[in-house]
């Protein structure tokens, strides 16, 4: 497919000539305005879903996707998420569109989550939190709104590594971005010292970047004391914490725990802005319900943050569907199908954390001489395995194993079945 | 520590969604929505069509849905289904592959992509859209990155018709390559669409000037009852050799508001370039919300891919397009009952949900405040906002408005 991407780019490239557009005076049959427009670059992850969709080897091993798999490496609709569907279809709600920020119980519900019932915060309601599309579009407004109404130093910095999309929206918004030291590749851990070096670098008033829980993609999460002392130097340095949260429950199969690094850092007193995703932690990927929050300050402040917003969303695309919003209010706001979703994740969670345990022990019990603690000490779905891109193209070409070149695995594409497979595949091209 | 949001401004409320609060909060007996949008049927409800009941339970059946992302560009069932509907399925364009979909999240996001792509990829900056027009579209395209905006021509208050020499005359001023946004059938908010004769006459003017065709189709079936007259404009243009893009909304003829359901359909003279433009809507996308809402487009596909089903939204599209119709009628009848004065033609001319009904801004505040009527300044009604049990009541407050506070001379239609 490379190829032929590369053969089109040529073409067009070729074709880019001024008469082509201008061209002759009956039907544009022959003329086009699209001459200009050039190939984009490919999409890596969805390289490695073809390439793993085009083998045809039985024993092939997908660790590229990100979404979780039960255990006979399948798609799992939570029991809790059909009751609520279940419930919801009964109602037979009509379709009439929603606010423009979303339904204020879903808002309210969302925040509640993320920050605590008993928040301070929720309490004086100078939270501005409105209804997105799932987190890449609580992101994308978070920072477009940044871009137009911030008024300090308009630079985001990013962990390193970081999701792919981060630096992708900023630039798409033009907005600059930067690094600060994240993953310690000699330790395949938290670069606490390097950090701390770094953020005390980032000029005052700019934007900092976290992961509050099983960060993508190395699945490396900060200890509580080490958030501590992030906390106090982002303070110190007068910055403005955006904290994605992608995966609250998914991580240590509690909602509370994961939600730990924000709730700290609003106790200190930052105003955070948060935005948060429904896709993994109640599998509702493609109903795009997520949220975004930012803490204003004073209900005042709340308000006229909101009014912006609003702008910006009705001219992105007016108002949020609705249909995976409602899912995850019913489950928020139904005291028996909350309970069932906490045991929902959990078990998402804990099928991760023994995967991860299984893994570890098989290359370690193939007398494997590095070390793979760091399989189990990190956290959520991804695991940076600190793989070299020769081996990761071994896994392919040899085994059959799909992953990133930057030795990256989801977790949740290795089962019971293949644990053994992928443990031994592992040590083979590490030895 | 104070808020770093001191700084952010109030943003101006949107009318339409403030009237609509106004209405919600009032608790008069007899008060009027004619504000949002919607289809509302003959008790003033929103109808959620058979078809889509039939299909969400069906869907709600079926344990082996699941709810994976869809591709960035969406469900191909329904994008191919979207623009085989717009252009027919039988268009040549199909068949010779120069042509596709991307699901959008309804009309706004159609137009927001497709404004995107326009200025970020093919270098458009310049933009025409009617004057009047649905009042998001300027900011869409100027968020999108266009810096000219500029209007044609369109709704002549004294006539109540469009200004079609000043439509022609503004066209054939635009500098080429300009973006024209363009009201596929029942244009809002006036309601009155060009005829058959004045969309040649269009689309000469804009071959001749090199205009790119910007299509908002939010009203297929909806405006006649009928898909393929809804979208004959489109389809001509396509017929004559334009590349263009449309941004088509199922929010009013599927009555999926909520769910967010559209198309932007792209049709190219060249069908090799498809991979180039796709390659660039799949980052436009991914740098928005990364892949679209499934729900909506599942329903949407599943009920145009079956013809029994199609069948049946079509009657449904037939009755909500007769009701408005019906509506439009009767208002009028009661006017002249009444001997209101001006004249009241063209609301039965005007097509789809909206009528310009040329009340001035006193008389239309004068409809708020006094009966609980709420209708935009402009004088914009949703024809749905009448039904049988108020039908009187609104004409008898129109009259009123009329006698009480006779529009300027400019205004005042011939009696």
């Amino acid at each position: 497919m490379a190829q032929a991407l590369k053969k089109l780019t040529v073409q067009v490239l070729k074709n880019n000539n001024v008469e082509n557009i201008i061209g002759s005076t009956a039907v544009r049959t022959n003329s086009t305005w699209w001459n200009n427009v050039q190939m984009g670059p490919p999409d890596v992850i969805l390289g490695i879903t073809e390439a793993f969709k085009r083998d045809t080897d039985p024993k092939k091993v997908n660790l590229g996707v990100g979404a979780y798999r039960d255990d006979e490496g399948k798609p799992f609709v939570l029991p809790s998420v059909r009751k609520a569907e279940e419930i919801l279809h009964s109602r037979y709600l009509n379709h009439e569109y929603a606010p423009i920020g979303g339904e204020a119980a879903y808002t309210d519900a969302v925040a509640k989550l993320a920050f605590g019932a008993d928040s301070p915060v929720l309490k004086e309601k100078s939270n501005c939190t409105v209804q997105t599309i799932s987190g890449t579009g609580a992101l994308r407004l978070g920072f477009e709104f940044i871009s137009k109404h911030y008024a300090k130093n308009k630079e985001i910095w990013l962990p390193s590594p970081t999701w792919g999309n981060h630096p992708q929206i900023c630039n798409t918004l033009d907005i600059s971005h930067n690094k600060y030291r994240y993953y310690d590749p000699k330790t395949h851990g938290f670069d606490l010292q390097g950090a701390i070096e770094d953020i005390r670098k980032i000029p005052e008033g700019s934007i900092i970047l976290l992961h509050a829980c099983a960060h993508n993609p190395t699945g490396v999460d900060p200890r509580p004391n080490e958030w501590q002392q992030l906390s106090q130097v982002i303070k110190e340095k007068k910055l403005f914490p955006f904290f994605d949260m992608a995966y609250q429950g998914f991580a240590t199969g509690n909602v509370d725990n994961d939600a730990f690094a924000v709730r700290l850092f609003v106790k200190e007193g930052h105003q955070v802005t948060l935005t948060q995703s429904f896709a993994k932690n109640m599998g509702l990927y493609g109903e795009r319900a997520g949220a975004l929050t930012f803490l204003c300050g004073d209900e005042e402040s709340a308000a006229k943050v909101l009014s912006q917003v609003k702008i910006m969303v009705r001219t992105m695309y007016s108002n949020p569907p609705l249909f995976g919003s409602r899912i995850v209010q019913e489950i928020l706001t139904n005291p028996e199908l909350e309970k069932q979703w906490l045991v929902d994740v959990k078990q998402m969670a804990d099928r991760i954390i023994s995967m991860r345990t299984q893994l570890r022990a098989g290359i370690e019990g193939a007398g494997n001489k590095r070390s793979w603690q760091h399989v189990t000490d990190q956290i959520g779905m991804f695991c940076f395995t600190g793989l070299k891109p020769e081996e990761v193209d071994r896994l392919s070409k040899e085994f059959h194993i799909y992953l990133t070149k930057d030795g990256r695995i989801s977790v949740a594409g290795i089962s019971s079945k293949n644990v053994n497979y992928v443990a031994e595949s592992i040590h083979k091209v590490t030895s | 520590m104070g808020s770093r949001f001191q700084v952010v401004q109030q943003g101006p409320p949107i009318e339409v969604f403030q009237l609509n609060r106004l209405f919600t909060e009032d608790s008069h007996k007899n008060k009027v929505n004619f504000s949002v949008g919607a289809y509302r049927d003959e008790n003033g409800k929103p109808w959620v069509l058979p078809v889509v009941r039939k299909m969400e339970k069906q869907l709600a059946a079926d344990d082996t849905l699941l709810h994976e992302y869809l591709p960035v560009l969406g469900l191909e069932q329904f994008t191919n289904a979207s623009v085989a509907m717009l252009l027919g399925k039988d268009n040549p364009a199909i068949a010779a592959g120069r042509t596709f979909g991307v699901q959008v999240l309804s009309g706004t996001g159609g137009l927001r992509v497709g404004a995107e792509l326009l200025n970020k990829h093919l270098k458009h900056t310049t933009f025409y859209y009617s004057s009047p027009t649905w009042e998001n579209h300027h900011l869409v395209f100027i968020n999108s990155g266009f810096t000219t905006p500029r209007t044609y021509r369109y709704w002549n208050a004294k006539t109540r018709a469009i200004d079609f020499d000043g439509l022609i005359e503004d066209l054939r001023n635009a500098p080429e390559n300009a973006v024209i946004l363009l009201h596929a059938c029942a244009h809002n908010p006036t309601g009155i669409d060009p005829t058959q004769e004045q969309w040649e006459k269009i689309a000469d003017v804009m071959q001749e000037r090199k205009l790119f065709p910007f299509f908002d189709s939010a009203y297929q079936g909806f405006a006649s009852g009928d898909l393929d007259r809804d979208a004959w404009a489109v389809r001509y243009f396509v017929k004559r050799g334009f590349e263009l893009v449309c941004a088509q909304s199922y929010a009013k003829n599927f009555g999926l508001y909520s769910e967010r359901v559209g198309n932007l359909a792209v049709v190219m003279s060249d069908a090799s370039l498809a991979a180039a433009v796709k390659s660039q809507l799949t980052w436009i996308v991914r740098g928005m919300y990364s892949n679209p809402p499934a729900h909506g487009a599942r329903v949407v596909a599943n009920v145009l891919s079956n013809p029994q089903l199609f069948d049946q939204w079509r009657e449904h599209i037939k009755l909500m397009s007769s009701r408005v119709i019906q509506m439009r009628e009767a208002l009028r009848a009661e006017l002249i009952k009444l001997g209101t004065p001006g004249s009241w033609d063209h609301i039965v001319k005007q097509i789809g949900l909206f009528s310009y009904t040329g009340l001035t801004p006193r008389q239309v505040e004068y409809l708020v405040q006094e009966y609980h009527i709420y209708l935009l300044k402009s004088g914009r009604i949703n024809i749905c906002g009448l039904n049988p049990g108020n039908i009187q009541y609104v004409a008898k407050a129109f009259h009123d408005a009329v006698t009480k506070f006779p529009g300027d001379d400019d205004t005042r239609a011939k009696l």
